[in-house]
């Protein structure tokens, strides 16, 4: 069936709304991004699809991830007319049990993370909570309410974990594609750009660009113009762009749906990396359904907008994270950036005006365009509007995916929402922006994260990883782990990174091995400076980062290792 | 990327030329803008990149030989010389850094007697490293063909290993 009107689309929202808040059986769903499989997700859902066979009384469901990747799996049981009750850490053997414990009504309080009290998406307003007047169960709290989650927000995040991401219609049942219609029949193109332009919304790739004025000045060149989805997350510590795509992968796809639209482009492109085959798969799916209901290819909803999207793969390298490298890679060719005179917006791939954005910030402008860009900027900071998403890991408690409103101090997200440091260890810093980002101690928690406190403090907000470290971990090690990341990852044509990187990782790695000297510091300094302000693109000209930052909040630690060859942190081999 | 040299001695991999052509025709429609994709391929299919494999696609769409070579070199997941049966992607990312994967890299190497990027001589491994698999609340991680295994310490390793054939 095709969807050719706001109608099919509705009867469709209604359909599966109805199925998804007010099932006729047990309801199991089961978390099945990549961090669920790890933990051993597959292994019980085929158990519970085994016991469970058919759709009689018990219906077994993958659903994506709420974030609380700690816990995982995480399973989901409802009932129409029951609390939704989240049950934690469902391993293969736990699985029938926690079943059992949600029919019978025991309800086991160790193996439950909690209840919900609206699993309503917030652009469901208008419908009615529907565990409104269900009788919440004593002694066990709101997944609202626990600290992990109670001072996150979700907007990317609003369907992962509620929705099986394979299935078009639940997507649509939770308000999905009705912004597109909306832009498609009541909105004129530069009326969606400025929509985006007036929100706020920066680009959630590292730079944070304003996408508004990225379209704007897109749409305004003359030739085939390309809507392209920078998935390529190969940011090492960061897993949001992945959650998004395994979670809610339709919502990235209308986000490019509304670029085209405003932008007027009627092809796109996806690149991912080749390490999320499962991000890859979620992705065909959703493509394949959303072209069978006629949402992607000719003549869409009987308009004349034609789109379609095609996924190109990646093959292991970081620097095709940049936009010009990018498109070298999307043409088959290798990925080396190459000066920006000229930008991608005017002369990209295939030479064409080309509109470069990441997954997070497509995913997030479907809501904007539904709730108004007047309330998604009402969230954040001056200049840092809406969301972030980060993946908090590293030696911090609540390890998980955590979406949080631009503004939120450090100390909230590492020790509120994180737990904060496990066993009694203390904290020492916490590492943001990737190998391009820098470390912030501890003086600095109080900051509130945007694009701008962060940048200023040395480091960047980058795609999305938070990795905190504790009092075990050695700086010089981190930092000579990134500059040995970027070593390899540099595509080698400029001297400044490609030599810079070099030089700088030698003089790091005699002092991590005790052959540090007089001025080594100043000798990383003033070539970390150089690499700064020479190398030709984004990735060589953040390298030094890591170093610098370390070297800014922690030159004792640089000196303990030269003068008193010692590594405070007991990591460095050598000195043990 | 496995050592080219190695590839020249032992590359006897038999090509079915009919199924190469139906993957760059069929699959990726002729069209040298799906190089990449088009080597994923053939690297699936034969486990690695090999030369008369990459002469045929050369000519088939048209990229010169030499050109093909610099993709397939500048992409850390392409290798030229034949891998092991199966293939042990370490992650040495960050998060999976500060949770100790050094020490189980040092542990694979030393079990299987081989260093990052080398086959065991019984061609059972593979070990290749890898940036960042996204599983970084799990740290640290290895990933074995298709399989993801969790909060790795150097002391499991063996158990992992014998798994696989």
């Amino acid at each position: 069936m095709k969807i050719e009107s706001l109608k099919d689309l509705e009867s469709i929202r209604q359909e599966y709304s109805r199925k998804l808040y007010y099932p006729d059986v047990t309801k199991v769903n089961i978390g099945m991004a990549i961090c669920g499989i790890i933990a051993g997700a597959q292994a019980s859902f085929e158990k519970a699809a085994k016991e469970f066979p058919g759709n009689n009384g018990v219906s077994i469901n993958q659903t994506g991830c709420i974030g609380f990747c700690e816990m995982e799996p995480l399973v989901e049981i409802l009932e129409n007319g029951k609390p939704r009750v989240i049950y934690k850490n469902i391993t293969e053997d736990k699985i029938l049990d926690a079943i059992q414990d949600y029919m019978e009504g025991t309800f086991n309080k160790k193996r439950i993370l909690g209840q919900m009290r609206d699993p309503r998406s917030l652009l469901e307003g208008d419908i009615q909570n529907p565990v409104a007047d269900v009788t919440p169960l004593e002694g066990i709290p709101f997944l609202e309410d626990i600290p992990f989650y109670n001072k996150q927000v979700k907007i990317v995040l609003r369907n992962c974990g509620y929705i099986d991401p394979d299935s078009i219609e639940e997507y649509i049942a939770r308000d999905g594609y009705s912004a597109f219609f909306h832009a498609l029949y009541e909105l004129e193109p530069s009326e969606i750009v400025s929509s985006i332009k007036k929100s706020g919304l920066r680009g959630r790739g590292g730079g944070g660009f304003p996408a508004g004025i990225k379209w704007e000045t897109c749409a305004k060149q003359d030739g085939e113009r390309y809507i392209i989805c920078n998935a390529d997350e190969g940011n090492p510590g960061a897993y949001v762009d992945r959650s998004i795509l395994e979670g809610d992968p339709h919502s990235v796809l209308e986000g490019m749906l509304i670029a085209a639209l405003g932008i007027g482009s009627s092809q796109g492109f996806i690149y991912v990396r080749h390490e999320y085959p499962l991000s890859i798969k979620r992705l065909v799916t959703a493509i394949k359904a959303a072209e069978k209901y006629g949402l992607l290819g000719d003549n869409i909803a009987g308009s004349d907008f034609s789109f379609h999207i095609k996924i190109s793969t990646g093959a292991g390298a970081y620097v095709c994270g940049e936009s010009t490298a990018l498109m070298a890679s999307l043409e088959g060719q290798v990925g080396r950036p190459r000066a920006k005179y000229v930008h991608t917006v005017e002369k990209g791939f295939r030479q064409g005006p080309s509109n470069l954005n990441n997954v997070e910030t497509y995913a997030n402008v479907p809501v904007i365009l539904l709730k108004g860009a007047e309330w998604y900027a009402s969230m954040g900071t001056k200049h840092s509007k809406g969301t972030k998403l980060f993946s908090l890991v590293g030696n911090v408690k609540n390890s998980g995916l955590v979406e949080i409103p631009m503004g939120t101090s450090l100390k909230d997200i590492v020790f509120d929402i994180g737990g904060g440091v496990p066993k009694m260890r203390k904290f020492k810093a916490v590492q943001t922006g990737g190998p391009s980002g820098g470390c912030i101690p501890e003086q600095f928690l109080n900051l509130g994260v945007d694009f701008d406190e962060l940048t200023k403090v040395g480091s960047m907000m980058g795609a999305g990883g938070m990795i905190v470290l504790d009092q075990d971990s050695c700086l010089l090690d981190v930092a000579r782990h990134f500059l040995d990341f970027n070593k390899e990852e540099s595509c080698g044509q400029c001297v400044p990174c490609r030599e810079g990187i070099t030089a700088m990782l030698d003089i790091l790695t005699d002092i991590c091995k005790g052959n540090g000297k007089e001025g080594d510091i100043e000798l990383l300094e003033e070539l970390g400076m150089m690499i700064q302000k020479f190398s030709l693109c984004g990735l060589g000209t953040a390298v030094p980062n890591p170093v610098l930052t370390t070297i800014l909040y922690f030159r004792e630690e640089y000196e303990a290792h030269i003068k008193d060859k010692k590594c405070p942190a007991g990591v460095c081999k050598p000195f043990l | 990327m496995s050592d080219p040299c190695l590839a020249e001695s032992i590359e006897t991999t038999e090509i079915d030329y009919m199924e190469l052509d139906r993957i760059i025709e069929e699959d990726f429609n002729n069209d040298k803008e799906n190089l990449i994709m088009m080597l994923q391929e053939i690297q699936r299919r034969y486990n690695y990149l090999p030369t008369p494999a990459l002469t045929y696609l050369s000519t088939k769409i048209g990229v010169p030989l030499s050109k093909i070579y610099t993709v397939a070199t500048f992409y850390s997941s392409f290798s030229l010389g034949p891998r092991g049966r199966n293939i042990i992607s370490i992650c040495l990312g960050t998060a999976c850094h500060v949770r100790g994967s050094e020490s189980v890299r040092e542990s694979i190497e030393g079990s299987l007697d081989i260093s990052v990027g080398k086959m065991s001589e019984d061609q059972r491994f593979t070990l290749e490293s890898v940036r960042c698999l996204g599983g970084c609340s799990f740290g640290p991680m290895v990933k074995i063909n298709e399989d993801m295994h969790g909060r790795i310490s150097p002391d499991k390793i063996d158990k992992i290993l014998d798994q696989y054939k």
